[in-house]
């Protein structure tokens, strides 16, 4: 009847006196509202960096079908001259096409990455933080940009050792990281969209598989809009892929674009999948 | 005898008819419990019981209507933000992301708890020697044994300082020293702390020892509340009663559970779905 519930009963018996603990008797205060979505990406971003920094055969791995891309395909193309660049060689044409497509490939891994994280528990705990589900997710897709970034720095790297002649103006490579960041994080919520209907893995791999060729070769990044054929130049429209290979050529290349569309694009598609990849993030915590 | 009356205003947790379905399966069913500021409460029952959803009803992972679960007085529902800076989970599954060191692990909840930069490597260091991790902080988690998954999760999970700690049978697949050791542990900081523990275990000896109260859950409902004390002298009495001679030695707890789990109230516990769930607990804890 008489219970006293806050006598620690087995508590007295310490055999680690507590080293040290001040700190964790005091909860933090909490970060005010505006300054609490940068805080979570940034949160994101250095568990990112973190894993690349313990384990970079990603890195490498991921390296070698761009390369390919560049060297078989670049190469082969530019002495056949079989499509229309504008005058200038094919593998100058296509590298910013192959950074687009790497880093979408590395994207499109979160889905998959997000459901393996749900099964390994991992995702739960995060979830019983102050962290509200757009933060976590748009946490996800700046960590997807960065490490695509950092992939776009490999590739730009592989192009400049194969002769293409890319801009090296900061201001415009600094436009190039930003298209390279929005690319990714709208590929990234796409997927983790994806995630949060099909809700397994299996499922997902096959979606993803399903998705990622039709969206490249549905793209400009291999070949111009002008020589598809009309119902795949409509595909190429809703595309945000194009979008971003067409900024890439206009600041990498200084070909003729549409940067500011572009821009404006994959802003928009992006504030897009981070509402659908929040609002579907609920289903994977049940 | 039960309820906590003595106790008074708004305790660490107050569950008031909560219920919630995975579809046909009522998992929680009417629970009502309430834990008292400081104390260690243990929740036990059968596998498929409803503990770990009714934590999860607790912890805001899954949706609740307004009005059935309260947390220091906030409500689950409404001000899940506020609910979520108090406490510290750690769920039934092992979980940390094997990509990162110990440090790591327990840093990224420091960065989403808010805590300031100037503090947070102190504060990780302390959370870590809190649960005699110091040594191994920087390894990769992925080379940890599984009494050391606990502990760090046991470290990411206080780092933040919670009012309550959420515990979903801490000691699944551990051996014996490592389930002392997580224990003495977690009684050293909640010496030093006087947080409130919220615990689920299937080990009688635990809830025995380390448990100020416990409830029995069977079913989605309590079945029993008290102190381990008072549930065996009930049973005991109970027993007398029937007409067992008042010689017979006292009942243990495992004798309480089994009186609850397995009072006739229902044939289709423990069915396929719970067999497998837990199947899969043992594989990936062991
Ligand atoms: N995600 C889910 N989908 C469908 N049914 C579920 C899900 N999670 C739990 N259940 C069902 O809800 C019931 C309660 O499960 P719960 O995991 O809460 O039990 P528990 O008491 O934690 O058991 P254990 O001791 O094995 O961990 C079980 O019948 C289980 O099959
Ligand atoms: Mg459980």
């Amino acid at each position: 009847m008489s219970e006293a519930p806050a006598a620690p009963r087995t508590a007295s018996a310490d055999p680690h006196p507590a080293p040290g603990i001040d700190l964790l008797l005091r909860p933090p205060r909490p970060r005010a509202g505006w300054r609490l979505l940068p805080a979570r990406v940034i949160a994101m971003c250095a568990v990112e960096l973190q894993k690349l920094r313990h384990d970079r055969t990603e890195l490498y791995t991921r390296a070698v079908q761009p390369a390919l891309w560049l060297l078989i395909f670049g190469q082969t193309f530019t002495r056949i001259k079989a499509i229309p660049t504008g005058g200038i060689p094919y593998v100058d044409y296509l590298a910013p096409g192959i950074i687009a497509q790497s880093a979408m490939f590395i994207a499109i891994f979160y889905g998959i990455q997000i459901i393996w994280e749900r099964d390994a528990g991992i995702l739960n705990k995060l979830l019983v933080t102050p962290t509200p589900r757009s933060a976590l997710i748009t946490g996800k897709a700046f960590a997807a940009g960065v490490k695509s970034l950092i992939q776009a720095v490999v590739v730009i790297l592989i192009a400049a050792l194969l002769g293409v002649v890319l801009t090296w103006n900061p201001l415009k490579l600094l436009g190039v990281a930003a298209i390279v960041v929005l690319g990714s994080a709208f590929f990234s919520c796409l997927s983790m969209s994806i995630a949060g209907i099909v809700l397994n893995r299996d499922r997902l791999m096959g979606f993803g598989q399903a998705i990622t060729m039709p969206l490249f070769f549905g793209s400009n990044a291999l070949y111009p809009v002008s020589v598809m054929p009309g119902w795949l130049q409509a595909v190429s429209k809703v595309n945000p892929l194009s979008y971003q290979v067409d900024a890439l050529r206009g600041l990498l290349l200084g070909t003729h674009a549409h940067v500011g569309l572009d821009f404006a694009v994959l802003l928009v598609a992006a504030a897009l999948g981070i509402t659908a990849a929040s609002s579907l993030l609920g289903r994977l915590a049940r | 005898m039960t309820r906590n009356a003595d106790t008074g205003q708004a305790g660490a947790v107050t569950c008031t008819g909560l219920a919630y379905a995975f579809g046909e399966t009522n998992a929680v069913d009417g629970l009502e419990l309430s834990v008292a500021e400081g104390e260690v409460f243990g929740l036990l029952g059968p596998n498929g019981a409803g503990k770990t959803t009714a934590i999860r009803c607790i912890t805001t992972l899954l949706p609740v209507p307004a009005g059935m679960v309260q947390v220091f007085g906030h409500d689950a529902a409404k001000d899940r933000m506020a609910v979520r800076r108090l406490l510290g989970y750690v769920p039934q599954q092992l979980s940390a992301d094997a990509g990162l060191t110990g440090r790591e692990n327990v840093a990224l909840f420091a960065r989403v708890f808010d805590v300031p930069r100037g503090e947070r490597a102190e504060r990780v260091g302390q959370a870590l020697a809190a649960v005699g991790l110091t040594d191994a902080a920087d390894r990769l988690t992925g080379t940890y044994s599984g009494g050391m998954v606990r502990r760090l999760e046991l470290a990411q999970a206080l780092v933040s300082a919670p009012r309550l700690l959420i515990l979903d049978e801490p000691t699944i697949g551990l051996d014996p020293i490592a389930r002392t050791g997580v224990w003495d542990h977690i009684n050293a900081v909640r010496a030093a702390t006087g947080m409130t523990v919220l615990v689920t275990t299937h080990y009688m000896d635990e809830a025995d020892q380390y448990c100020d109260r416990v409830a029995l859950m069977h079913r989605g409902r309590i079945r029993a509340l008290g102190t381990p004390d008072e549930l065996r002298e009930g049973l005991g009495e109970r027993r007398r009663a029937e007409g067992a001679a008042a010689t017979d030695p006292l009942p243990t707890l495992e004798d309480v559970f089994r009186d609850v789990a397995g009072s006739g109230l229902d044939d289709q516990a423990g069915g396929f779905r719970d067999v497998r769930s837990t199947r899969r607990t043992a594989h990936r804890v062991g």
